[in-house]
């Protein structure tokens, strides 16, 4: 009996203990630094990826009219409000004129005055020749009186002199109309310079447009080449994309974008590469382009707007690609681990252009078909023992 | 054949098991706290491992980027990859705040890292989901700390920003998990105000007669402009060919560049010795603490363990039983309360290490010098009681 009793005690302490010895084995071999690495790994297939790029950029513009004065002066009246509407040549608003309405009027009665000379001087000419028509008259008939011999040689040469004063009268009335009428255009071309003057205090708009910007009012002083309103072409907007200089050559007008406005996340609208500027971002090392909206917008986007804008480059000949999560890099050297029958393989690598959904082209290194570790829960080296899972734990499906 | 210790365990095994696992659970918080110790001087060691630098160029004069504030112009690196020895050269940006998602906030470090190929200094060395980064703005990669997941939207500042990649075990030396952004989003993070100090900060900036004159009509807009931009660093993350000698590269950027450089060691220098000094050394201290307390209970049990028996082995000194068989039953005894403690103490540190909310890094070596100390403290503990025990008189057997 006692000794079934030590029995049933010994099997009481086995059962306790080797559970607890098994636990034991599990906390240390299958946790902690000696537990294999759970990793996931993917196949190199070989096909072809459509690289693009990725920019942000703000909706400008494409023309900006700055309306305002050409000399320093006060608005005296603007006639439209931000939002309105406008059609070429309607009248936006207007300089005080100062004193060019008085300087016309003075310009004119000036005219008046020029005018009037001028018809004292035909009055002036028709006296003259006159008198010179009388004067010749009487110099001819002296010269057949002192023919006759009965008029003295005296009085002849008087009527000479007398005609050539009437001649020499002529000539200066004459003379007199020219600077007459001269001065008459001359004053006419000062008042229609003043008018001009007057015509440029108009502020007319060149298009039909939108008006974007009121950035004086009436009475306040501007300088010149300040604007006074801002009008745009709403039918011409594009967004001003900057592009990460890395990887963004193949850049080119033409090519299809997609453009995705911050105010509607989620809703892309299509759109064109107009052109990649010539001179790229220095300090922020990206290169610039215009990117117009294809087919233009019926409603119209804020102007400043933050919009994110994807381009897709040509798509790229068939070659082994891998996700980019499957690149390390050890010692110096980029490259992906190799699963093969003997274990881990580290295979340097060299990549060529990848997608923005993360697949990278290899163009050296591995072959189709080969497996390759994909995520791993640790670092890996090349004695990692490791499990293949379908996805790593803690990670939601 | 069963021993005289195995026979006597035998006899109160119940007692001596739960004794056991006490013990264990004893031994199991010790081998917590050495964990927790380890944890932190490892989460210093991962921050320097993960961002993948060779060496951290930083302002003069600081002991940047994850000690003290450092702030370089972002244009720096281009001179700093013409030295020689340099293979890749990354700016960098490290900004500890409250990342949004979709219902709950996380403090993180939000690292901005220079867009590029995986394997760039700054780039997580290894995802477990998703991908890295390919858009220069506005995708994120969350460690699987944050608790987000691949396509979660979360806020930072005012930007929205998409989980493309998960990492695991990438946090800051405080163990706050990392968040990883382009670098001009993060450049933009870490200087952006709310949008309402932006429209004070412009109206203050219009109010100044210096800023805003009529005569020079594009200068208020100028003056924003460059008030709103951020050509600044926190460091430049260096990697070097590997023929090269880290100290002589340093050299030369810190003499030619005119900028501080660390190299892998003194960053560890600075990091363990400083930035987390204070912190681990209290751990430390606890834990020699809770290390002689443990080795005193041990004694302790062990000690009344032997001396709830005395009458048994005045008993087995009466019938002529020799000192060395006594002895050798009080210290296998000890030596397998020990053993029984140890295991528990493994088990039990090893199934709750995961729940700690930062690290808790346990080391085989940690766990193998523990098992020496507690056999070591059981042996030491059974001499005292053995010679307790050999010196009883037989007599008390019958006596008491």
């Amino acid at each position: 009996m006692k000794r079934l009793s030590r029995h049933r005690r010994a099997l009481a302490l086995i059962a306790v203990l080797a559970p607890l010895a098994a636990l034991f084995a599990y906390a240390a071999l299958r946790s902690g630094p000696l537990a294999p690495i759970p990793v996931t790994t993917t196949v190199v297939t070989s096909q072809s990826i459509v690289p693009s790029l990725f920019g942000i950029g703000t909706v400008e513009a494409r023309y900006t009219f700055q309306i305002g004065p050409t000399a320093a002066g006060r608005v005296r009246q603007v006639n439209v409000n931000v939002g309105d509407f406008v059609r070429a040549g309607q009248l936006l608003g207007e300089m005080d004129p100062v004193d060019l309405d008085e300087r016309i009027s003075a310009q004119a009665a000036a005219l008046e005055h020029a005018q009037a000379e001028m018809q004292a001087a035909g009055a002036r000419i028709g006296d003259a020749s006159a008198r010179k028509t009388f004067a010749e008259a009487q110099a001819r008939r002296y010269d057949q009186l002192f023919a006759k011999q009965v008029v003295s040689a005296e009085a002849v040469e008087a009527k000479q002199q007398e005609l050539r004063v009437a001649q020499a009268n002529l000539l200066a009335a004459e003379a007199g109309l020219d600077a007459a009428r001269r001065e008459a255009d001359r004053i006419s071309a000062d008042r229609e310079g003043l008018i001009r003057q007057r015509a440029n205090l108009r502020l007319m708009s060149m298009v039909d447009g939108l008006v974007i910007k009121r950035s004086a009012e009436p009475g306040s002083t501007v300088i010149a080449g300040q604007s006074v309103v801002e009008v745009i072409h709403p039918a011409h907007l594009w967004v001003h994309v900057r592009f990460d200089q890395l990887g963004s050559a193949g850049l080119r007008a033409g090519l299809p974008a997609e453009i995705v406005l911050r105010s509607a996340a989620g809703g892309a609208m299509t759109g064109q590469v107009l052109r990649v500027e010539p001179l790229a971002d220095a300090v922020t090392e990206e290169a610039l382009a215009k990117v117009i909206f294809d087919p233009p917008l019926a409603t119209l986007p804020p102007i400043g707007e933050l919009a994110e804008v994807s381009v897709a480059l040509p798509a790229l000949p068939q070659a082994p690609t891998a996700p980019n999560a499957a690149i390390r890099r050890i010692g110096g050297d980029l490259g992906v681990w190799v699963v093969s029958a003997d274990g881990l393989r580290f295979a340097p690598i060299r990549m060529g252009a990848h997608d923005l959904d993360g697949q990278v082209q290899i163009l050296e290194g591995v072959q189709p078909g080969e497996n390759v570790v994909v995520y791993s829960q640790r670092a890996l080296d090349a004695h990692s023992r490791i499990k293949i899972v379908d996805r790593l734990p803690g990670v939601a499906p | 054949m069963i021993s005289l210790a195995g026979r006597d365990i035998l006899h109160a095994w119940g007692k001596f098991v739960f004794t056991g696992f006490g013990l264990g659970l004893l031994i199991g918080v010790t081998l917590s706290m050495a964990g927790i110790y380890r944890g932190m001087v490892e989460d210093a060691k991962v921050l320097l491992d993960n961002s993948g630098a060779d060496l951290w160029v930083v302002q003069q004069d600081t002991l940047g980027p994850y000690a003290e504030p450092s702030s370089i112009y972002d244009d720096l690196y281009r001179g700093i990859l013409g030295v020689a020895g340099v293979t890749s050269a990354a700016n960098a940006t490290y900004l500890t705040m409250q990342v949004r998602g979709a219902d709950s906030d996380v403090r993180a470090m939000v690292v901005g890292i220079a867009p590029g190929a995986p394997g760039k200094p700054g780039q997580p060395p290894y995802l477990i989901a998703g991908r890295y980064i390919t858009r220069s703005h506005y995708e994120a990669i969350a460690d699987l700390a944050t608790g987000f997941n691949i396509g979660d939207r979360i806020q930072i500042r005012r930007n929205h920003y998409t989980v493309v990649g998960l990492t695991r075990r990438m946090v800051s030396s405080s163990g706050d998990p990392m968040v990883f952004i382009p670098l001009k989003d993060a450049q933009e993070a870490q200087f952006l105000k709310d949008n309402d100090a932006i429209v004070r900060q412009r109206r203050r900036t219009a109010a100044n007669p210096a800023f805003n004159r009529p005569a020079v009509p594009g200068l208020l807009d100028a003056v924003i402009a460059s008030q709103s931009a951020n050509p600044y660093v926190n460091a430049v993350l260096v990697q070097l060919a590997p023929d090269h000698d880290a100290q002589v590269v340093a050299e030369t950027i810190r003499r030619w560049k005119r900028l501080q450089v660390y190299t892998r060691t003194q960053m560890e220098e600075i990091l363990v010795g400083k930035l987390i000094a204070t912190s681990s050394r209290q751990i430390g201290m606890f834990l020699v603490i809770l290390a002689v307390v443990s080795a005193a209970i041990v004694a302790f049990i062990i000690y009344t363990l032997t001396m709830g028996k005395i009458r048994e082995i005045a008993v087995l000194k009466l019938i002529g039983t020799r000192n060395r068989t006594i002895a050798a039953m009080i210290m296998q005894q000890a030596v397998g309360l020990g053993v029984i403690g140890f295991v528990v103490g493994k088990i039990a540190a090893t199934f709750w290490a995961p729940h700690f909310p930062k690290y808790v890094l346990l080391l085989p070596g940690d766990a193998m010098r523990g098992f020496i100390v507690v056999v070591l403290i059981c042996v030491l503990s059974s001499l005292v009681a053995i010679r307790i025990a050999l010196k009883v008189d037989p007599a008390e057997a019958i006596g008491g």
